[in-house]
């Protein structure tokens, strides 16, 4: 507890203010702390800045979305109705709606490159594994809020898309259609779904979203950025016992974010005044027809930011069962043979991979789907623990992993792509190919991340000044 | 008596509704789709794609969400809305309801008339933007008297909806012929037969036609062009925004060594 400070009279109106905040709430000390006096390493390149716009994005989406609940109606007659109401009669509210549904879009993307970012740097190693964590869990967070706000214009995308993910809740063994009806208060999706996905979208998961965002930042600074070249910047330290490759955060990273937040506007009010739609791609065509439930559209398609997950959902069908199989009992057999432990922790892997192939072939396939694209955003949470790479940043790997990182980030385009076509015969064997690659890519890292010989790292960073 | 009356009416409504889902199946590789004229800054072309919109479409359709006071964006006033456009004795302010009963609409057509407040919007496709569709749908009505209301369309197969301008068109048929490509072979429109004239000659249609696309297309979203006027402006604060924070930042940086 700080000492009580009492400050000189004839100081100004303003340092008198401060100090009399400081003696009560720790103003200056957390400004310093989080600003001022948070060192970031001084090499910090383009792909730095999503953390921060991750941050805009979501300060847009909390002010245009209280403007946008104050004459959104979540009533299933009225809901459709409230959406163009919004578009016409309200003033300024397509700029609102426009902002809110174009924001959405444009929070997947500067989130997918912060966690690219994370990946190439390793910014998730050691000691950062629960800024990581959290940053998982807000991503997670992030998908269902998005899921839920997606019902609310209540058009015909809006209806069948939450049919469907719905339903596939109902694959879950035992549990599975007692859960979906839970989940819809209803046995199709209703009413009774509007109500509680808008109240989920407008404040449980943003409160659950806001607290990790909190949790993230704050484990951040306890431990500092990582950089491009993945070295600790803490290890060299000045005399002051400040790190000599640190800068303040502000001013110099705040000016830098600034500048990055006008070219993100640019683009982001290209979209929002000229191709609100884009394409079809932020706002899809089929929803500006009211949900009917009589009606199934041709072609079920969700908003593109899910769809390299539906692609896993969808490669997963009988036939690919039995590859997931033989992936499961090679990866037994192989832990058996390779590796020297005692009988009985061989016995538990081999009873528990034939326990687990007993359930695959006792289980529909649309349930192992379902685990599919769940298991695609959950692996990531394990990212800390599968990478034995010696070097942290790409940087300093071995040259063949760059090509591994950019197949990794084809494939999750492909797949992506093909999430957003009908099913085809040709793209679902690619995208069984894609899944395949996708979840290889990161269980087998722990072997394939140790292979190969790394660069020599530098003891500091790489700096060329402007 | 009762009962062929019955049983007419739900062949009837069989046929439409069987109509609606083959025209959705269809509108994704049938008849292509033309290129609709842009008329949305137009204020002439679109009074009178309001015009025709009112008299021919809001008899069956409404467009619930627009309010006949919006079309003073248009460049109309409030009395002449109230004179020319307000058939019955409602209220500027008042929403586009439709002249009949939507149930009695479902009723004889198999299938409600969707409301056209957005239509345009929710009708672009692959093949182009929605007043493409509504600009091809438009214009390629045909006398068919093996339908129930004696009337099919190219790019809305077995169509529920008679051509209520036909007047103006007058009665058409599409010639076919066969084209084959790539090994298969396909019924391609080469020309349209005139079986009896219209009161406006195929250019004028075309043109009116063209008129009530853009009006459709600017009721779809009445802000689009202001959007755009706006967004300039926008880009430019951001713009010079951008380049001042750049030099800022440049000035802030130039101590990092």
């Amino acid at each position: 507890m700080a000492e009580f400070h009492e400050i000189s009279p004839n100081a100004s109106a303003t340092e008198k203010l401060v100090n009399w905040v400081d003696n009560r709430f720790p103003m200056t000390k957390l400004f310093k702390e989080h600003m001022s006096e948070y060192y970031a390493p001084k090499n910090f390149n383009f792909w730095y800045i999503f953390g921060s716009l991750s941050l805009l994005v979501l300060v847009i989406q909390i002010v245009t979305g209280i403007f946008l609940t104050m004459n959104y109606k979540p009533d299933a007659a009225l809901a459709f109705g409230s959406v163009e109401y919004i578009m016409r009669d309200v003033p300024w509210g397509w700029l609102i709606r426009y902002m809110h549904s174009t924001g959405a879009s444009a929070f997947f993307i500067v989130v997918y490159l912060h966690m690219f970012r994370g990946l190439m740097y390793g910014s998730y190693r050691k000691p950062r594994e629960l800024i990581w964590i959290f940053g998982c869990a807000i991503f997670l967070a992030l998908m269902a809020e998005a899921f839920m706000g997606y019902l609310l214009p209540w058009g015909q995308m809006s209806y069948w898309g939450a049919q469907v993910i719905v339903n596939l809740f109902s694959a879950i063994p035992f549990i599975g259609p007692d859960l979906a009806l839970l989940i819809r208060g209803d046995y199709v999706v209703g009413d009774a779904t509007l109500n509680r996905f808008f109240s989920f979208h407008v404040i449980a998961v943003p409160l659950v979203l806001l607290g990790l965002v909190v949790a993230h930042i704050i484990a951040l600074h306890e431990v500092g950025s990582n950089n491009p070249d993945g070295v600790e910047i803490k290890a060299t330290r000045g005399a002051d016992g400040r790190p000599l490759d640190g800068i303040p955060f502000h001013p110099y990273y705040s000016v830098h974010d600034v500048f990055g937040v006008g070219i993100f506007l640019f683009v982001f009010s290209a979209i929002v005044f000229f191709a609100p739609e884009l394409g079809g791609y932020f706002l899809e065509y089929n929803n500006f027809i009211p949900a009917d439930p009589l009606k199934t559209p041709l072609h079920i398609a969700p908003v593109w930011y899910f769809t390299p997950f539906y692609s896993m959902l969808r490669a997963v069908t009988s036939e690919m069962m039995y590859v997931l199989i033989a992936c499961v009992l090679l990866g037994a057999g192989l832990g058996v043979v390779k590796f020297k432990m005692p009988t009985i922790f061989k016995a538990a892997i081999v009873g528990f991979a034939v326990v687990v192939v007993a359930m695959m072939l006792a289980i529909d396939a649309k349930f192992w789907g379902v685990v599919a694209m769940g298991g695609g955003v959950v692996i990531l949470f394990f990212l800390p623990w599968l990478d034995f790479s010696p070097v942290k940043s790409i940087r300093y790997r071995p040259s063949w992993h760059k090509y591994l990182y950019a197949v990794f980030v084809l494939d999750f385009l492909v797949l992506g792509y093909l999430g957003m076509l009908p099913p085809s015969a040709i793209g679902g064997r690619v995208s069984q190919l894609g899944t395949l690659f996708y979840f290889g890519f990161f269980l087998l890292m722990p072997w394939w991340s140790r292979l190969g010989e790394p660069k020599p790292v530098p003891s500091r960073v790489t700096f060329v000044a402007h | 008596m009762k009962t062929i009356g019955f049983s007419k009416k739900f062949v009837l409504a069989l046929v439409a509704a069987l109509g609606l889902t083959v025209g959705a199946q269809a509108s994704e590789g049938g008849h292509p789709w033309d290129k609709a004229p842009n008329r949305t800054n137009d204020m002439a072309a679109l009074q009178n794609g309001a015009k025709l919109f009112v008299n021919y479409c809001l008899n069956c359709h409404s467009a619930a969400f627009m309010r006949f006071n919006r079309l003073q964006d248009i460049g109309l006033t409030n009395q002449q809305i109230k004179d020319n456009l307000l058939v019955t004795n409602g209220k500027v302010g008042d929403t586009m309801k439709a002249a009949i009963d939507p149930k009695q609409a479902g009723e004889w057509f198999g299938a409600n008339p969707p409301d056209l407040s957005v239509i345009a919007r929710s009708r672009a496709g692959a093949q182009g933007s929605g007043a493409d569709y509504l600009y091809t749908y438009m214009r390629t009505f045909y006398r068919d008297e093996t339908k129930p209301t004696g009337w099919n369309n190219l790019a809305f197969p077995n169509i529920g909806m008679p051509h209520v301008l036909w007047e103006l068109q007058g009665d058409r048929r599409p010639v076919f012929e066969s084209v084959t490509e790539h090994g298969h072979t396909t019924q391609v429109v080469k020309k349209w037969e005139q079986l009896s004239p219209g009161t406006m000659s195929p250019e004028q249609y075309d043109q009116a036609v063209g008129d009530l696309v853009s009006y459709l297309q600017w009721m779809g979203e009445p802000v689009q062009n202001a959007r755009v006027r706006i967004g300039v402006w926008v880009l430019i604060f951001l713009g010079i925004f951008t380049f001042l924070a750049w030099r800022l930042n440049a000035a802030y940086w130039k101590d990092v060594k």
